[in-house]
């Protein structure tokens, strides 16, 4: 079939601002989009860059945006894409440099990666005449995030490193971002590593577990399913079980799971009140007029569950509040 | 049709608007609706990350209710969506969640069973009311009002929970539901991104510039409002809207439609009827364009 795909080109050097180009292209049913960009830069245009080694979806280096979301260019069918013949949108990832045309700087990208210390720093020495042993269950779950192959698409799509730098941060500032915080829990949920609580506490300071939106781009994005969100959540579990609650955060979680449990429905009053601190509260009072204004604010006492309904709840979370998930 | 309406604590809360058009609604569409008065909230996700048992147990317990009716489950909130598909997920493997989970429930003689068939108000619009039935109920088509749809993350993702994968298209649901309404769909980058509520409390800032580029987007492209299937985002858009506008340093004034009130409107209900003087950014403009009085 005939492919069109339109690429969005960028040439520092010719100090000309990013313009789109279309190319059409002969692709098979099974060849996906960097099949089609190679073919385009071998046969109708040299000057095309991109990044691309194993083909195979192993060395991360060929994530980019294809029609507007990040993924592996040589895993992503063109036939997936366009269905029906439509144009597929071809551009750089998101969030970091562009150097040219598809190919972005990804020293940002390290140097958060580089951030959450992403080697081991064992508790103690190996036991003499031996290595460390782990057992196979622990690693299981680790597996999940040593799977990941670096390529940044995550990083790409995470709508709040798009909030940052729209409002004019850097790159290789602010939120450490998905793959960093994936890597983290790599670590902290090792056996071997002695300085879990010390890592924990460097991310519950701002651009950590707590700046992430819960907006599921990067689990839906990344290409080997390491699922960095929940990552993210599980980090920000285990903080509160090592005792670093000092977070509003953590206060907004607690006032959340507070008022389901009483009232089995949320008090958004309650929440407010419970998880801002007085300055904050002070900063909302605006939008609690505005709101009280318009008669929108949550009724003074909130929506209860009839009684058993209420019995039934509180049983629920004594019987599995405790359950750690496995 | 017959629904378990499961109307979420936001609709019953800060949203009352919403729990009123979808009650407007429903029956000029063919939905007869009986609400579960005694189901919880969901959790928003927010108690899955403190205790994913119990996320799992309290939407397990909505599930056999509305398996002990014998209707399938309807909300009307992307985050309740995502969250009940999530629940459906985590509870559909070995059975050794589902064991525990129902071992709790049998005090009050409940049990789940799956599958239970959760779905949307956004959805059931499309797959059981139908597009074209909607067009033919449509007694006030919305001509040359421009409409920017806006989903919210957990109705789009993770796609895999969300049966993509048989239903494709449910990603573009909010721009034929316009179009069928008699609106021009408005297209933007922000259309399925973050609104940013869920780090209000937590990094005010990013949060309302998330909200702020959105809006300024959708208007860039010429919207005259946004609709939105999730009251979450629903508060972020509209009643932070001009606190938005201050971080983005510039006015916005962008009426916010929950999905229902698009369609009541549409349907020829009157503005009252839809809570629509009850938003915080006015509606007007977007009424008088659409030749709505009152
Ligand atoms: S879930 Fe969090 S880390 Fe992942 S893309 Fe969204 S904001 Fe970024
Ligand atoms: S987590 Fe996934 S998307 Fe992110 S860098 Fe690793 S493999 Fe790529
Ligand atoms: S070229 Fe190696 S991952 Fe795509």
């Amino acid at each position: 079939m005939k492919a069109t795909l339109i690429v969005r080109r960028y040439d520092p050097e010719s100090g000309k601002p990013p313009y789109d180009q279309t190319y059409t292209v002969a692709v098979g049913e099974s060849e996906v989009v960097l099949d089609a960009l190679i073919k385009i830069r071998e046969e109708q245009d040299g000057s095309l860059a991109l990044r691309c080694s194993c083909r195979s979806a192993i060395c991360g280096s060929c994530a980019m945006n294809m029609n507007g979301h990040p993924g592996l260019a040589c895993k992503t069918k063109v036939a997936a894409l366009s269905p029906h013949g439509e144009p597929v949108q071809v551009g750089p990832g998101g969030n970091l440099p562009v150097i040219k045309d598809l190919v972005v700087d990804m020293g940002p990208f390290w140097s958060k990666v580089r951030q959450v210390t992403p080697w081991l720093r064992p508790g103690a020495p190996p036991p003499a005449n031996e290595e460390y042993r782990v057992p196979n269950e622990r690693m299981l779950d680790l597996s999940g995030m040593m799977a990941c192959i670096m390529c940044g698409a995550c990083v790409m799509a995470c709508t709040v490193l798009e909030a940052e730098q729209g409002q004019g941060g850097k790159p290789d500032e602010g939120f450490l971002g998905p793959a960093a915080l994936a890597k983290a829990l790599r670590f902290v949920g090792d056996p071997r590593d002695g300085t879990s609580r010390e890592r924990l506490e460097a991310l519950m300071g701002g651009g950590g577990i707590w700046d992430c939106t819960h907006c599921f781009e990067c689990v839906q994005r990344c290409p080997k399913g390491v699922a960095p969100m929940d990552r993210i959540l599980e980090l920000r579990r285990r903080a509160v079980d090592a005792g670093f609650t000092d977070h509003n955060g953590v206060r907004h979680a607690q006032a959340f799971v507070d008022s389901i449990r009483k009232h089995g429905q949320l008090d958004e009053n309650y929440l407010a009140r419970k998880s801002v601190t007085f300055g904050e509260l002070f900063q909302m009072m605006p939008v609690a007029l505005r709101m009280l204004l318009a008669g929108k604010m949550p009724p003074m006492f909130p929506h209860n569950l009839p009684g058993d309904s209420r019995e039934d709840v509180k049983r629920i979370f004594e019987a599995m509040e405790e359950e750690k998930p496995a | 049709m017959k629904f378990a309406w499961f109307p979420g604590c936001v609709s019953r809360g800060a949203c009352r608007e919403l729990y009123a058009s979808v009650k407007a609604v429903a029956p000029i569409l063919g939905l007869e609706l009986t609400e579960m008065t005694e189901a919880a909230c969901t959790g928003a996700g927010v108690i899955s990350e403190h205790s994913p048992g119990v996320a799992d147990a309290l939407n397990a317990r909505t599930f056999a209710m509305a398996q002990k009716m014998g209707l399938p489950v309807m909300n009307n909130c992307s985050t309740c969506m995502g969250v009940m598909a999530g629940v459906q997920a985590r509870l559909g493997g070995d059975g050794t969640a589902l064991g525990r989970v129902n071992g709790v429930l049998k005090a009050e003689a409940l049990e789940y069973k799956p599958p239970v068939r959760v779905t949307n108000f956004l959805w059931v619009l499309v797959e059981d009311v139908g597009l074209e039935k909607l067009k033919s109920l449509v007694k006030r088509p919305l001509r040359g009002v421009r409409l920017g749809p806006f989903y919210g993350c957990y109705i789009l993702r993770p796609e895999a929970n969300l049966g993509f994968g048989e239903k494709p298209e449910r990603g573009k649901y909010l721009e034929q539901v316009i179009a069928a309404c008699g609106g021009d769909p408005v297209d933007y980058e922000g259309k399925d991104k973050c609104c940013g509520f869920p780090i209000l409390t937590m990094n005010r800032k990013n949060s309302l510039s998330m909200a702020g580029d959105h809006l300024l987007e959708a208007r860039g492209n010429g919207a005259h409002g946004l609709v939105t299937p999730c009251p979450l985002c629903h508060l972020n858009l509209d009643a932070q809207q001009p606190d938005a506008a201050k971080v983005k340093g510039q006015r916005i004034d962008l009426p916010i439609l929950h999905l229902p009130q698009l369609v009541g409107l549409a349907l020829g209900l009157e503005p009252k009827d839809l809570g629509l003087g009850k938003h915080i950014v006015s509606t007007r403009p977007l009424l008088d364009r659409a030749g709505v009085g009152g």
